[in-house]
């Protein structure tokens, strides 16, 4: 297929001190698709993602990506200039917990509005109309639009932050836990919404969750990770049902069914 | 004959259960077999023969260990067995159709919405697409009151028939059917016989696993006995 990938790692690793977070990850995520990272706690996948995103830089191994100009760059080449613009527009970054990807003492419109400004929206009427939008799209009630988050529920600020990070219409969306935490009804309605979403806007997107469940009804592909590494990859459905290795087997077989 | 629309050569797979110390369950070994344009072939033999692994092998749902699983998407022959996981995706959405026994529910998604979804997938306008998941649940005889609401809490038999709307109403040139009538009564086994038919009309390839005779009779050109392939050594 001649399709191109968006992001591309290469050998990555991280060493905490003599810890270890990750070790020798090489993964490609496409255009419109949904890679899912599942693991148990200390496997590895939020360091992975940390990597990934830049958060953290890596010991070894380098991380690529398409930008919109069709130009393949390191991100450790990038400048911090270049790296924030593609952050603030071409990226989104969903936290586990809201508080940390959300401003909080700021109106849930402002939430929505500050990504517009950063990419250069200056009418204050379009900004509030795109916000009202958004919130719309996440089912939060245009009368909450000048609440802050503080005053939502749990449910209500992951859903902003949604908006918050899709408003600029990204190419890429990490997530971290995304329904974690949340009351499963909550959750339902959350996953819902990620779906219809990521299939409307086309949007890339690497998952880290530990829910089995989740990366089955959002993902297209999926990784395993455990101890740092990479140890079973691909479709979904196949790697779940038909899971190969020891540990994949035993997270499988580990689910409660409900 | 034309070329075939799959086919399947030297297929083998064994389970390996690490959690039961790597105790190996062999369940199908030496498959081979062509399905061609128009027809509809049942799996046959007991249960435990292998057959329901088979077609999910077919499908990419399971590994396969051994052989080829040849697919047609347009001109191309793709092998399922070999291919990398973004090309079998794409073989999916193309090619390959495939309605399992029970419904996968999506919190929150109605039925018909549920049904619609692979035309819009395949960029049908959703307005339309809709109102063809209607049409296609009707004749089902689903009724109409339940069309808004997420199927969870559906009855076994009105699962299953938003299950196979949703796998028929796209069209795949292979279909694959995993018992599709095991939970209908007469008259909505009637309209799955139907509509196999009317995809036989259009060309479709169906492998399916059949185990209501009077379907398998009306529906079937022939049936591939899985006890036939090589057998596997206890």
């Amino acid at each position: 297929m001649t399709e191109q990938p968006l992001l591309i790692a290469e050998g990555l690793s991280k060493n905490y001190g003599t810890r270890l977070g990750c070790r020798d990850v090489s993964l490609e995520v496409y255009p419109g698709e949904v890679l899912a990272v599942v693991g148990e706690s200390g496997s590895g996948k939020s360091t992975l993602l940390g990597l990934l995103s830049t958060e953290l830089e890596p010991s070894a191994g380098r991380v690529s990506y398409r930008l919109r100009d069709g130009r393949v760059a390191d991100l450790a080449s990038l400048g911090a200039a270049e790296k924030r613009l593609l952050m603030r527009t071409d990226w989104g970054f969903v936290r586990q917990n809201p508080a940390d990807g959300l401003r909080m003492a700021v109106s849930a419109g402002g939430n929505v509005g500050e990504r517009l400004m950063a990419v250069g929206w200056r009418h204050y009427g379009n900004i509030r109309g795109e916000a009202l939008d958004w919130l719309a799209k996440v089912e939060i009630a245009g009368d909450r639009i000048d609440d802050d988050p503080r005053a939502f529920s749990g449910g209500m600020r992951q859903r902003l932050q949604i908006a918050r990070n899709l408003v600029t219409r990204p190419r890429l969306v990490f997530m971290d836990e995304p329904t974690g935490g949340l009351d499963v009804s909550v959750q339902a309605r959350l996953l819902d919404l990620i779906r219809g979403l990521v299939a409307e806007l086309g949007l890339a997107v690497i998952i880290v969750t530990h829910d089995l469940a989740v990366a089955r009804l959002l993902s297209h592909r999926m990784v395993v990770m455990r101890h740092g590494r990479v140890i079973e990859t691909g479709i979904t459905d196949q790697v779940l049902d038909d899971p190969r290795e020891p540990y994949t087997q035993l997270l499988v077989s580990s689910v409660l069914a409900a | 004959m034309n070329t075939p629309i799959l086919s399947v050569s030297g297929v083998s797979k064994t389970f390996i259960l690490h959690l039961r110390e790597g105790a190996r369950l062999p369940v199908v070994n030496g498959a081979g077999f062509d399905l061609y344009a128009g027809e509809c072939v049942a799996l046959g033999g007991p249960s435990g023969a292998g057959k329901s692994s088979l077609l999910k092998m077919v499908y990419g749902n399971y590994r396969v260990d051994e052989g080829t699983i040849r697919v047609r998407d347009g001109e191309e022959m793709v092998d399922v067995a070999s291919t990398s996981p973004r090309r079998l995706i794409k073989l999916r959405d193309t090619a390959m159709g495939y309605v399992s026994q029970f419904l996968r529910v999506i919190p929150r998604v109605g039925a018909r919405d549920v049904v619609a979804e692979p035309l819009i997938h395949d960029g049908v306008p959703p307005e339309e697409a809709v109102a063809r998941a209607g049409a296609l649940l009707a004749r089902l005889n689903l009724p109409e009151r339940l069309w808004n609401l997420p199927p969870a809490t559906f009855s076994g038999g009105e699962q299953q028939r938003v299950n196979i709307a949703r796998g028929l109403i796209a069209h795949r040139p292979l279909l694959l059917m995993d018992e599709p009538t095991a939970s209908l009564d007469a008259a909505n086994r009637n309209v799955v016989v139907e509509l196999i038919a009317e995809k036989k009309r259009a060309g479709v390839a169906i492998l399916g696993i059949f185990h209501d005779a009077e379907v398998r009779e009306a529906a079937c050109d022939r049936v591939i006995d899985v006890t036939e392939f090589g057998r596997v050594a206890a």
